[in-house]
């Protein structure tokens, strides 16, 4: 072979345009690459800054006006001469609303008091102001500088009746309240004095828990603040009110830090308030992932077995050819067609046909034929098998023949060679198509709004009341949470970033469960299809 | 084509004499849809003798041997004429057990096709599929075929990782193991050694030898030196039909078919 290395090669059009091609593609990759890291650079500082807290400001304007509060943006004045800031004043039962812009020329002067505290309270929102005494009921308990530390011991007092409350209100009540309930459609069912006799007691004790409740409340909401804003206007805020005191201007980096883990912490487990503007959505965590499961668990089978009769029982020929076509297609329509699906057939049929042979004393109210977290997973499971049974047909399409046929050679069955060879063998398929159901259920909002899903659900589908799990209630989403407190509730400019924060909690919990199922299929292949040969 | 038919149909090949056959096929004929694969096969297979068929590509040997296990019954299109008895027994009757047929009739294929499995649960499947639920007695069944088919030195201490982590040799081993483990009576090897390595296939030959102890061994084999070294019978076949079946000493050395002779020194296949 010789090659003649001085003279450069001519490059032919077919060759720079191969190029072109290249560079193409890759501009493409690099693209959405950008994408994804933009899409999570903007959710996590959205959504990761919410949580942090920023200095209190005081700002003195022209007109002798002084507002306190945090300084969340700045952005040019229209007429592009100067900035202007927009601060959130909290305070909402005394001025209306949560934010306020100004013009930086109007500030006289700035300054962070030390003394300025801002509540997170269970209403209204945050307060923002100085303290000046603290009273139980018509007695002044504490005044000035010292008000400050018997307030963090009172809050710790709080806490602690709080839930008192809390147990006495979910659990004991709750309990009893759903006895009674039972009681109640269990006399509707047969007139029996001994069940009245029973109602009765436990409705008196129900009211001896009300009189306790109440008695516990007033001791309660004995306490009050008396605080200044701003402006120097007194107001009084109820120290059961009050979910953290914090005195933002005095705290250390460290406080700060510690503040931030309570307040992630606050936001994944506990519940929300304020039309879910606050607090945390805990509720909404546990309905999607539960509904996950639940879908999980029903399309798993019912995807597996339809894939498997498919692949292995039906006669290949035009008819299944036609089946798989439209499986395929089922995997393109729009998700709200299964939502009415869902409504019609689960709500309507299956739902008030439970209802009418085993809840009729209750009707007309509804026990299973409304939305419900069971009807709403089953929706999704139908709306994801299409993907389970594409993938379990690409895994056992993949089982090679002489496999099967070493097991019919040993005088199994076809039904044990399916069920113990073939089925295991194409298990990290199924797994594969599992992980795909599941992120595609997770994030679906739109049929579910019309099967279950809530706004705000009054309780945990799984609780302590027996029967323990219940199917049958409605239940909050991520998804919808999201679209809710982002464009649903009366405070949309306190809540927005929320929706960052959820919408990042959500993509942390699609890729935990994306996460769980990967490791599950590794697993597998590593025990069964390490390198042959 | 009609003129060679013609031909092969007059001089019906040469049998030997053998007393009380396992397996006795008589006028097999099988399609392929249309396509006619086998043609009026006749043959007898001796008890505890390894009887080899060789063969060109496509000559049918392979389809003859799944016929014993009736494992051509996959085949949607396929269709057969004539009888094989095993036991004296047609094994084509309607009250035949095909799945209690194919654990008397064991297979080896051509590849090595262990279940994507453990070692230990590849040799126990047939066991469990036909009902060993005692795990000592799994246990001895798992140890003793590893034994007999030469593997249990090079697997015990690994009997539980996968079996597709085997070499090529050792896995087509496991599937003997596998086999025998079902106990059966005859054990059909559809060119067991095409796939391996001088050495591997030395092992496996050795091993067949000793297995023709204990059971019937058919063995397909395109290797017609592997024919001559371990086979005591051997059957030429040629597109479909049965040219000669002959002691393997006779038929390598004295072959009576001229096709037998051109095949066996090389002038065609």
């Amino acid at each position: 072979m010789v090659l003649k290395a001085n003279k450069p090669k001519r490059r032919s059009a077919q060759d720079r345009l191969s190029d072109a091609a290249t560079s193409l593609c890759s501009a493409a990759l690099a693209m959405n690459l950008l994408m994804v890291i933009a899409l999570l650079a903007v959710l996590g500082y959205n959504g990761l800054s919410y949580f942090w807290q920023r200095p209190l400001v005081e700002m003195h304007l022209a007109g002798s006006e002084v507002v306190l509060g945090e300084i969340h943006e700045r952005k040019p004045t229209v007429d592009a001469e100067a900035h202007r800031v927009r601060i959130k004043t909290g305070n909402r039962d005394v001025t209306g609303s949560d934010f306020r812009w100004i013009d930086e020329r109007d500030i006289e002067s700035k300054s962070r008091p030390e003394s300025a505290m801002v509540f997170e309270r269970m209403e209204y929102g945050n307060f923002y102001g100085t303290i000046d005494s603290l009273h139980r009921e018509d007695e002044t308990l504490v005044h000035g500088d010292q008000a400050w530390p018997a307030l963090q011991r009172m809050l710790k007092q709080k806490r602690g009746e709080k839930k008192s409350i809390h147990r006495l209100e979910k659990r004991e009540m709750g309990k009893l309240n759903h006895r009674i309930e039972r009681l109640r459609i269990g006399i509707l069912r047969s007139d029996d004095p001994g069940l009245r006799e029973q109602k009765r007691v436990l409705e008196a004790e129900f009211e001896e828990l009300s009189q306790q409740l109440f008695s516990l409340r007033d001791t309660y909401a004995a306490e009050y603040l008396v605080m200044k804003t701003g402006d120097g206007i007194d107001h009084r805020v109820p120290v059961g009110d009050i979910v953290r005191a914090i005195p933002a201007n005095r705290q250390s980096v460290l406080d700060k830090a510690g503040l931030y883990v309570s307040r992630v912490v606050e936001f994944v487990v506990d519940d929300p308030r304020e039309s879910n503007t606050e607090g945390g959505i805990f509720p909404a965590l546990f309905g999607t992932v539960m509904m996950v499961f639940i879908m999980s668990f029903a399309v798993a089978p019912l995807g597996v077995l339809a894939a498997l009769y498919l692949r292995e029982y039906a006669k290949q020929g035009l008819l299944v050819r036609i089946v798989r076509v439209a499986v395929n297609n089922l995997a393109g329509v729009p998700s709200i067609v299964y939502g009415v699906f869902g409504l019609g057939f689960f709500v309507y049929f299956i739902g008030d046909g439970i209802d009418r042979m085993f809840f009729s004393e209750v009707l007309p109210t509804p026990t299973w034929g409304t939305g419900g977290i069971l009807w709403g997973s089953l929706t999704l499971a139908l709306l994801t098998v299409p993907v389970v049974i594409v993938a379990t047909e690409e895994g056992l399409a993949a089982v090679p023949r002489i496999v099967r046929e070493g097991s019919l050679a040993l005088g199994a069955t076809k039904f044990e060679t399916t069920w113990r060879v073939v089925l295991p063998a194409s298990a990290p398929g199924i797994l594969t198509g599992m992980i795909l159901a599941m992120s595609r259920a997770a994030g679906e909002v739109a049929p579910l709004m019309i099967v279950g899903m809530v706004k705000l659900a009054p309780s945990l589908p799984i609780d302590g009341n027996y029967p323990f799990v219940h199917l049958e209630r409605k239940f909050m989403h991520l998804g919808f949470h999201i679209y809710d407190v982002g464009f649903q509730s009366p405070n949309v400019e306190a809540a927005k970033p929320l929706v960052f924060a959820t919408a990042l909690l959500l993509i942390v919990v699609v890729t935990f469960m994306n996460l769980g199922a990967i490791a599950v299929r590794n697993r597998l292949r590593r025990k069964y299809a390490t390198s042959a040969v | 084509m009609s003129e060679a038919v013609q031909m092969i149909r007059e001089s019906s090949p040469i049998r030997p004499e053998i007393e009380n056959p396992l397996i006795e096929v008589s006028d097999l004929s099988l399609w392929y849809g249309d396509n006619q694969a086998l043609f009026d096969v006749s043959i007898e297979i001796p008890e505890n003798q390894i009887t080899a068929f060789i063969g060109p590509s496509g000559c049918g040997k392979s389809t003859l041997l799944r016929c014993f296990n009736r494992l051509n019954d996959l085949v949607d299109s396929v269709r057969v004429d004539g009888d094989i008895r095993f036991e004296k027994e047609s094994i084509f009757d309607a009250n035949q057990d095909v799945n209690a047929l194919r654990k008397r009739v064991g297979m080896v294929f051509q590849k090595s096709n262990p279940f994507p499995k453990t070692i230990y649960e590849n040799v126990a499947y047939g066991a469990r599929i036909h009902g060993v639920r005692d795990r000592s007695r799994l246990d001895e069944i798992v140890e003793n075929s590893l034994v007999g088919a030469a593997l249990w030195d090079e697997v015990k201490d690994r009997l539980n990782d996968s079996a597709l982590g085997l070499s090529g040799g050792q896995q087509q081993r496991l599937c003997i193991a596998r086999t025998i483990a079902i106990e059966p009576d005859v054990v059909l090897l559809d060119e067991p050694c095409s796939a391996l390595d001088p050495i591997a296939t030395a092992k496996i030959e050795q091993l067949m030898v000793e297995l023709k102890e204990r059971y019937t061994l058919v063995i397909v084999t395109h290797n017609m030196q592997q024919a001559s070294r371990i086979s005591d019978l051997t059957a030429f076949m040629y597109m479909g039909k049965l040219i000669e079946y002959q002691s393997t000493d006779k038929l390598f050395i004295d072959p009576l078919e001229k096709q037998t002779e051109d095949y066996i020194t090389g002038r065609f296949g």
